[in-house]
C-alpha cells in the first residue's frame, strides 16, 4: 500500500514515507544478489561511477516542469500567480496581517505570447539574506519540515515559478520586499542557476512610495491569456470565496480591473505545529522516524517524537508489542517495529491536538459564497478534524443552491409568483440542467485541474443526490443549479502530484468528505422539496387558468352567453379552482 | 390570447348564416347538449366544481346477455374539473359546442375533421386523433343514456366497411334526389360492394341461405374469385380483421331483415375468437353503450376451431401461441362476460391453450389451395348446429 500510493507523486517532496520507500528498496536489494549488474558485464563500477553524478533538482524541473504544473503556457501563468498569491497570504497570515493583494498580469510589449505577472501584498516582507534562496532556488523553504496548515508546502512553488519564466523569456525574476515599517526597501534582481540550484542576484534600494511592509514579485514569462473556465480570473474569484477576509485587486492584460473585497475582518486561526500522531502512521515512516530520532529509548521515542503520548501509552504500546520500553529504538528489527506499529495501532490515543488546523467555518464558507455566489440557498457543514495517517485534516463543505430569478416563492395573499432579483452575468454557477459546479479547496487554495482525478470529485460522486430532490447521472456529477464548495484543511495535504491540483483518495478523507456532503445535502433536500413542491403547484395553477377560458368559451357557444356572464363564470371558476388547491 | 381571436372568425359564419328548421330528432339532441352545458354553468354559478358524469366505457361495466349482446352497466365515471382534467373538460364542452353548431347547419364531420378543428382551439387543441377520439366517445356514451346516436351528433367514423359479394340486392337513396338506387352485390365482377359508413336506411332484397363474415381479405378473395357464394347460395362479407361500426349495423339489419344465419370463419387464434368474433357477436367493452344497435348475437362461430386442426389434421401448419396470445386467451376466459357464459368456449380456448398453437385460415391450404372450398366448407356446413355459439 506504501510504494503504490507513494509512487503517485512525491518525486522531489521526499517525503517521509518516499525516502523509506528507497530505504526499504535497497535494503531488499542487499538481500537479494544484485542480478541488475550480472547482465551488463561491458560496463564495470569504475566506469558506471564516472557518469554517476548529483542531479541537480533544477536540472530535474527543466526536463519535468509538467510535474509542476508549468505543460502549458496557459496554464503555466496561472500556476505562477497561484504560487505568488499562496505565499503572500501565507505570509501575511502567519503574520496576523489582514492580506491586501494586487495581481496584475501585463503583456510584454507586443508579444501575444510572453507577459509579466506580477502579485504585491503587505506582508511582512523577506529580510534580505533570505530574498535570492526563497525566489532562486527550488525546494528551499519555511513549511516544508513543519506539521502545519500553510497553503505552500514544498518551497518548490514560486522558484519553479521563475524557473519557468528565466527558461521562456531569459528575464531574471525581480522582487521588491520591504520587511517592516523602517526597513529599506529594496529591488532584487534574480536568475537561478539551474545547475547548481543556487542563485545568481543582484539588489538596490528603491523608493516605494506609500508602502509599509510587504513584498512584490514579477516574474517575466511565456503564457497565454483566456478568461472562463479555469483562468486566472477564475481562480481569483475562487480564492477570493474560500478567503473571505483577504483584499484582491486583479488588473487583466486589457486594463480590466476586478475588485474582490473582504466581506470580513477575521483572520483565520492562528494555527500551530505538531508532531505526528502515532495512529496512521505507516511502518515505513516509523522506521525512518526511528532512524532519525535522538531519544535512545523505545519509551521516549515514542513520547517525545509523537504527540499525544504520555508514559502510560508509551508502557501500553510496548507491552502490547513485547519490546522493552528501555531498549534502544534503532536496534529493533523490521519486524519488531512492525509489531510496534500494530501495537499502536490497537491502543487507545487520544485525538491530536487539533489547533494546527484551522478549517474556515460554517459562517464564514457561506459569507464567502454569497460574496461571489449569487444564489437562492446557502448551507455549509464544517466537520469536527480527524486523523489520517497521523495528520489531522477537516472537510469542510459548503451549498449555494438556485439561480435567483429562476425560483419562485409563495405571497402572503397565497399567490405564487417568480422571485424578482436582479440577474448578473454569473460565472460560477451553471443552469438547472448542466452539472453543479465542483469548486474545490485545500487549505484555501482552489484546486482548478485534474477534477476527475480528486478525491473530492469522487466523493461528491460517490453521494446519491437523488436523495436531495437532485438528478444525477450513474457516475457523473448531480445536475442542477448549484454549487458545491468543498475544503480539505490539513497540515500535509495528500495531493496526488507536486503540481497541487488533486487530493489523493484516503479512506479517511472519503469517509468524512461523503459525511459532510450529506449533512449539507439533507438540509439541501428540504430545501429542493419545497421549491419543487412550489414550482409543480405554480405549473398546475397556470395549467388550470389557461384551460379555464376555453371551458367558459364552450359555455359561451352553447349557451349563448353574454359577455357579463362569461366574464363571471371565468372568475367564479378561477376562484373554485385556485380555493380547491392546497399546500 | 391568439387562440381566442381566431375563435371568432370561425363563429361568425355560424350565426350569420339562416337556420332551417330542425327535425325533432335535432332538437333533441341540441336540448341533451344544452341540458349539459346548463348543467355545468349552473354549478359554475354556485362555486361548486363542475363535474360531467360519464357511463363507463370497458369490459368490467358489459353486462352479457344472450339476446342482445353486451349491454352497458350502471358504472359510472366522474369527471370533476381539476388540474388533471380541467383539459379534457374544456376539449369535452368545445366537441359538444361544435356538435351543436353542426346540428344547426345540418352539417356533420368525420372523426378525423373534427381532429382538425381542435386546431384553431388554441390551447385546448388535440395533439393527436386517439386523444379527440376518446372524448368523442364518451360524448357518444354520455348521450346514449338519453337516446342519442353519435350520428345525431354528427360526428362519422371515415373507417370504410367490409366488402360485400353474393346474392344480394343493396336498395339505397341517392342523397341528392333521394331516388332509389338498386346495387346487385352479384355485379361486381371480380370487385366487390363495399359498405358505407351510414346503411341505416338500406333495404335488402335476397334469396341467399346465410351470410358467412370471413376474417381475412386473402379468404375473403377466394372464395368470391370462385363465385362459392353462387354454388352455395349465399351472401360472403370480408371484414379485414375486426368488423367497423358499419359492417357490423350492415350485417345485424341484413340478417334481421331476411332473417339470414350468420356464421363466421376466422383463424384460430385469441385474437380471431376473442376479438373479431366477440365483437361481431357481442360487441366491445370500449363501445358497451352503442352494442345494442351493433352487436350480431346471432352469429355463429364456423370456424377455423381448435378441434380442426385436429380433425384437419392441421398439427403441422400451425404456429407455435406467442405470450401475448396466451395473455388474450387467459384474459378472455377470466375476464370476458361472453366466454365466461359459454362453456364451449372455454373448452375451446382451454384446448388451444393446451396445444399452444394457433391456426391461420390460410392453414387449410396445406391440403391444396382449393380444399377449403372443396372439402373444408361443405363439411362443416352439414352441421350448422355444430357450430360454437
Amino acid at each position: 500500500m506504501t510504494s503504490n500510493e507513494s509512487g503517485q507523486g512525491q518525486l522531489f517532496a521526499g517525503t517521509d514515507n518516499q525516502t523509506e520507500t528507497a530505504d526499504m528498496a535497497s535494503k531488499k536489494a542487499g538481500k537479494a544478489s544484485p542480478s541488475g549488474a550480472r547482465k551488463k558485464r561491458s560496463e564495470n563500477a569504475e566506469s558506471m561511477a564516472r557518469r554517476q553524478r548529483e542531479i541537480s533538482v533544477s536540472e530535474f524541473f527543466t526536463k519535468n516542469r509538467h510535474l509542476l504544473g508549468f505543460d502549458s503556457p496557459r496554464k503555466a501563468l496561472l500556476t505562477a500567480v497561484k504560487e505568488a498569491v499562496d505565499n503572500s497570504l501565507d505570509a501575511c497570515e502567519e503574520a496576523r496581517i489582514l492580506p491586501d493583494l494586487k495581481v496584475t498580469i501585463q503583456r510584454i510589449g507586443d508579444n501575444e505570447r510572453q507577459f509579466t505577472m506580477i502579485v504585491e501584498d503587505n506582508g511582512p516582507g523577506i529580510v534580505k539574506t533570505q530574498v535570492p534562496h526563497v525566489f532562486g532556488r527550488l525546494l528551499y523553504g519555511s513549511k516544508f519540515h513543519r506539521l502545519r496548515q500553510s497553503r505552500g508546502q514544498q518551497g518548490i512553488g514560486i522558484s519553479a515559478a521563475g524557473m519557468y519564466g528565466q527558461l521562456t523569456t531569459g528575464q531574471p525574476v525581480k522582487v521588491k520586499s520591504k520587511p517592516g515599517r523602517r526597513a529599506v526597501p529594496l529591488e532584487f534582481t534574480i536568475r537561478i542557476d539551474t545547475a547548481k540550484n543556487r542563485p545568481e542576484y543582484s539588489d538596490k534600494p528603491i523608493e516605494w512610495e506609500g508602502k509599509q511592509h510587504g513584498t512584490e514579485v514579477s516574474i517575466p514569462m511565456e503564457g497565454e491569456y483566456r478568461r472562463g473556465q479555469r483562468s486566472i480570473q477564475e481562480f481569483l474569484k475562487l480564492m477570493a470565496v474560500s478567503n473571505p477576509h483577504v483584499n484582491l485587486t486583479f488588473t487583466e492584460p486589457d486594463g480590466t480591473v476586478t475588485e474582490y473585497k473582504r466581506n470580513t475582518d477575521e483572520l483565520p486561526k492562528e494555527v500551530e505545529e505538531i508532531k505526528p500522531h502515532p495512529h496512521g502512521v505507516e511502518l515505513g515512516i516509523l522506521l525512518k522516524m526511528i532512524q532519525e530520532s535522538e531519544n535512545r529509548t523505545v519509551s521516549a521515542f515514542l513520547q517525545q517524537d509523537f504527540s499525544r503520548v504520555g508514559p502510560t501509552v508509551a508502557k501500553e504500546v510496548c507491552e502490547k508489542a513485547g519490546v522493552n520500553p528501555g531498549s534502544n529504538p534503532r536496534r529493533l528489527d523490521t519486524k519488531t517495529v512492525q509489531r510496534l506499529k500494530d501495537a499502536i495501532e490497537q491502543t487507545k490515543i487520544k485525538a491530536p491536538p487539533l489547533t494546527c488546523i484551522a478549517p474556515i467555518g460554517e459562517e464564514l464558507i457561506i459569507k464567502g459564497l454569497k460574496k461571489e455566489v449569487e444564489a437562492d440557498f446557502y448551507q455549509a457543514a464544517s466537520r469536527k478534524p480527524v486523523v489520517y495517517r497521523g495528520r489531522p485534516f477537516a472537510v469542510e463543505v459548503g451549498i449555494a443552491y438556485g439561480r435567483p430569478g429562476d425560483t419562485l416563492e409563495m405571497t402572503e395573499s397565497g399567490k405564487i409568483v417568480e422571485k424578482s432579483v436582479k440577474k448578473n452575468d454569473e460565472l460560477l454557477m451553471g443552469n438547472a440542467d448542466e452539472p453543479v459546479r465542483l469548486i474545490r479547496f485545500a487549505n484555501r487554495v482552489p484546486l482548478v485541474f485534474q477534477q476527475s482525478a480528486c478525491a473530492i470529485t469522487k466523493a461528491v460522486i460517490g453521494t446519491n443526490w437523488k436523495n436531495y430532490g437532485l438528478q444525477q447521472p450513474r457516475g457523473a456529477l448531480p445536475i442542477g443549479p448549484m454549487v458545491i464548495f468543498v475544503h480539505i484543511a490539513s497540515v500535509w495535504v495528500p495531493f496526488t502530484s507536486e503540481s497541487k491540483e488533486a487530493i489523493a483518495a484516503y479512506d479517511e478523507i472519503m469517509d468524512e468528505l461523503k459525511r459532510a456532503l450529506m449533512e449539507c445535502g439533507r438540509k439541501l433536500g428540504t430545501h429542493v422539496r419545497k421549491g419543487k413542491k412550489l414550482a409543480n403547484e405554480f405549473k398546475k395553477r397556470n395549467y388550470i387558468t389557461m384551460y379555464i377560458p376555453h371551458v367558459v368559451d364552450a359555455l359561451k357557444d352553447i349557451l349563448e352567453l353574454g359577455e357579463g356572464e362569461v366574464r363571471q363564470a371565468t372568475d367564479n371558476l378561477t376562484n373554485v379552482l385556485e380555493r380547491s388547491r392546497k399546500l | 390570447m391568439a387562440a381566442k381571436k381566431s375563435k371568432k372568425v370561425t363563429k361568425k359564419p355560424a350565426k350569420a348564416k339562416a337556420r332551417k328548421p330542425m327535425s325533432k330528432l335535432d332538437q333533441v339532441t341540441v336540448g341533451e347538449i344544452n341540458r349539459c352545458a346548463e348543467h355545468v354553468y349552473k354549478r359554475i354559478q354556485k362555486l361548486d366544481k363542475p363535474e360531467l358524469k360519464f357511463p363507463e366505457r370497458s369490459l368490467k361495466n358489459a353486462r352479457y346477455d344472450k339476446k342482445g349482446g353486451f349491454q352497458m352497466g350502471r358504472g359510472r365515471i366522474e369527471r370533476t374539473l381539476t388540474v388533471n382534467t380541467v383539459k379534457t373538460f374544456a376539449q369535452t364542452l368545445k366537441l359538444m359546442a361544435l356538435s351543436k353548431e353542426m346540428v344547426q347547419e345540418d352539417d356533420f364531420a368525420t372523426k378525423r375533421e373534427a381532429y382538425y378543428v381542435s386546431k384553431n382551439w388554441g390551447e385546448a387543441k388535440f395533439t393527436s386523433q386517439p386523444e379527440s377520439d376518446t372524448v368523442m366517445d364518451d360524448i357518444e356514451a354520455l348521450f346514449s343514456l338519453e337516446g342519442v346516436a353519435r350520428e345525431q351528433l354528427r360526428f362519422r367514423p371515415e373507417d370504410h366497411g367490409g366488402n360485400v359479394a353474393g346474392s344480394l340486392v343493396v336498395i339505397d337513396r341517392d342523397r341528392e334526389t333521394g331516388a332509389e338506387e338498386r346495387i346487385d352485390c352479384t355485379r361486381f365482377g371480380s370487385g366487390s360492394y363495399t359498405i358505407p359508413s351510414s346503411v341505416e336506411h338500406f333495404r335488402f332484397e335476397t334469396k341467399a341461405k346465410f351470410i358467412l363474415v370471413i376474417e381475412t381479405g386473402g379468404m375473403f378473395a377466394r372464395l368470391h374469385e370462385h363465385k362459392w357464394w353462387r354454388d352455395v347460395n349465399c351472401i360472403i362479407i370480408g371484414t379485414s380483421g375486426v368488423p367497423t361500426r358499419s359492417t357490423r349495423r350492415f350485417i345485424r339489419k341484413l340478417s334481421d331483415d331476411k332473417k339470414l344465419p350468420v356464421y363466421c370463419f376466422n383463424d384460430c387464434d385469441p385474437y380471431g375468437i376473442s376479438n373479431i368474433y366477440r365483437t361481431l357477436k357481442v360487441g366491445s367493452g370500449n363501445a358497451v353503450h352503442l352494442n345494442k344497435f351493433f352487436c350480431v348475437p346471432q352469429a355463429r362461430y364456423l370456424g377455423v376451431t381448435p378441434q380442426d386442426i385436429v380433425d384437419f389434421e392441421l398439427q403441422d401448419a400451425t404456429h407455435p401461441l406467442k405470450d401475448v396470445d396466451v395473455k388474450r386467451a387467459k384474459d378472455a376466459l377470466k375476464n370476458d362476460p361472453f366466454f365466461r357464459a359459454h362453456k364451449e368456449w372455454q373448452k375451446a380456448i382451454q384446448q388451444m391453450l393446451k396445444m399452444g398453437v394457433r391456426a391461420e385460415q390460410q392453414a387449410l391450404a396445406k391440403w391444396g389451395l382449393n380444399f377449403v372450398i372443396d372439402e373444408y366448407l361443405p363439411q362443416k356446413l352439414k352441421a350448422p348446429k355444430k357450430f360454437l355459439p
